[in-house]
């Protein structure tokens, strides 16, 4: 008995969910659509906060257009795909005066501070069209000055165009609006 | 000698053949469509949008891109059958729209064995989709050719019995004298008295039309495309149009067999029959982005373990009745 109930009368009893199933694609049909007309429609930026684009670099709380980055070159280093770029600050040169003047003091036995070369660095190129998005460069850089970007529809016609002056377009973000730093964790 | 009638009869059958063909071209234009915007909006996604107002041309678009590419046959296989098979598929189905009553005067040829015809010539397209996976050359072309062959074998028969209950009752093969023996309320409908046949045919259906969940002869993921993977252009454009063509044909037979035909409350005639045709047809769409496939075993396990008995069954009930 039990064996014709489960060959026989159980099939027949799960033919609801056929019906079940129908239910739920016909429920789906007839819900609002979820995904957005790209040309005509674009999603609000508030809502591409967990998007992940390509890496831009964070400034400095008090100075929004200068990174934190000190130059210590662990992105690189780190990077597998090789698309980071970054030439460090070299010192300034000095004027013959100064450097008159620095001789002088040296001679008095005083003690010389030799002008330092500035942390920041002097460019910092990435090539996007090698970047793999790994996040290596974010997770290794010892001051964060590294995140993800939030842009979305960047689409170029070249190779070239991929190729972005990170501390340019710091500088530019600095001008329009100051966004707040990401979230120190 | 000609004599008049014949003329007539000629004339009559070439406009019935040109109209069946414009219908299978509008029919495929819209269904893809239909389809394809169902697909979407099941998905939560819009379906074609770009090409005129709400995509709205994009099967025609789509036809033409089919149109403009290259045929192509594939070294080692065998050019008469690999050409035959296309046309081999579609050729039939002018013929089958041929009986199909959508009016009470609206019949292209009112045949006294309609449903046998129609039954006898859609089963030429198993052959064609043999012939088409055969003649590839390919792995997956003959895979998907045994199994659409084995499918169809199977489920036939079914479909055969359910549609002869249907038979036994009005006692007549003509399509026409099974839709008016119909009344024009649901409850006069066959599918009162035959729900069971109804239910049959409706499976046996998907599985005769290879339609998803059934849709094993082309199974994507498993075969590429199955019997049509190396057809290209309109070869394959003649293989869809047929396979939307027969969707069409099996829901109008299921239609004046079961639903009343062109009889409806108000007022009998066309609009009746296109409306439950397309009811239909929009079930089959619907059921296709519902159900995952079934496993071959499965499939020929439902049709030998479960309709094939019930049908005999239910032939056996109607023929006992009728009796009474």
């Amino acid at each position: 008995m039990s064996a014709f109930r489960q060959n026989v009368i159980q099939p027949i009893i799960d033919l609801w969910s056929l019906i079940v199933g129908l239910k739920v694609t016909g429920k789906c049909f007839s819900q609002k659509l979820i995904t957005v007309h790209y040309p005509r429609e674009t999603i609000e930026d508030e809502d591409l906060d967990t998007y992940g684009g390509h890496v831009e670099l964070v400034g400095k709380p008090k100075d929004p257009a200068t990174p934190k980055c000190i130059s210590c070159m662990m992105c690189v280093t780190n990077c597998p795909s090789r698309c980071l770029k970054v030439v460090k600050a070299k010192a300034p040169k000095l004027t013959a005066e100064q450097q008159e003047a620095l001789a002088e003091a040296k001679a008095r036995g005083e003690k010389v501070k030799k002008p330092r070369a500035p942390k920041t660095p002097q460019k910092f190129i990435y090539d996007y069209s090698l970047c793999s998005l790994c996040a290596t460069c974010i997770e290794n850089c010892p001051v964060h000055s590294l995140r993800f970007s939030h842009t979305m529809y960047w689409a170029t016609t070249s190779r070239e165009e991929l190729k972005l002056d990170l501390l340019a377009r710091l500088r530019r973000q600095a001008r329009r609006k100051p966004r707040p730093a990401a979230k120190e964790s | 000698m000609m004599n008049a009638i014949d003329v007539h009869m000629l004339i009559r059958l070439i406009i019935a053949v040109v109209a069946a063909m414009a219908w299978v071209g509008i029919n495929a234009l819209v269904l893809v469509y239909c389809e394809r915007k169902f697909a979407g909006h099941i998905q939560r996604r819009p379906g074609p949008f770009e090409v005129g107002p709400h995509g709205i041309l994009q099967p025609l678009a789509d036809g033409l891109k089919l149109m403009g590419k290259q045929l192509f046959r594939p070294a080692g296989a065998d050019a008469f059958l690999f050409w035959l098979a296309p046309m081999l598929s579609l050729l039939p189905v002018l013929l089958l729209f041929l009986p199909i009553p959508y009016g009470p005067m609206l019949t292209a040829m009112n045949v006294s064995l309609g449903i046998l015809l129609i039954l006898a010539f859609s089963s030429l397209n198993v052959l064609a989709l043999l012939l088409a996976g055969w003649s590839s050359n390919n792995k997956w072309g003959i895979l998907g050719a045994a199994r659409a062959v084995s499918q169809s074998v199977a489920y036939e028969i079914p479909l055969l019995l359910s549609v002869l209950a249907v038979t036994f009752m009005t006692g007549s093969f003509n399509l026409s004298a099974i839709s008016t023996s119909q009344g024009a309320w649901p409850w006069q409908w066959n599918l009162m008295a035959q729900p069971l046949a109804f239910f049959i045919y409706l499976v046996s259906a998907f599985g005769e039309t290879n339609r998803a969940p059934f849709d094993l002869a082309e199974a994507e993921s498993e075969l590429t495309a199955g019997f049509h993977t190396e057809y290209s252009s309109m070869g394959f454009g003649l293989f869809f149009m047929a396979e939307y063509a027969y969707m069409v044909v099996v829901c109008s037979v299921c239609t004046v067999l079961f639903l009343g035909g062109f009889r409806g409350p108000v007022a009998d005639g066309w609009w009746w029959f296109l409306a439950k045709t397309y009811a239909l047809l929009f079930l089959m769409i619907w059921v296709r982005w519902t159900y995952p496939r079934v496993r071959f075993d499965q499939l020929l396990n439902i049709n030998w373990k479960w309709l094939l008995p019930l049908a005999v069954f239910n032939l056996l009930a109607t023929a006992f009745v009728m009796k009474l």
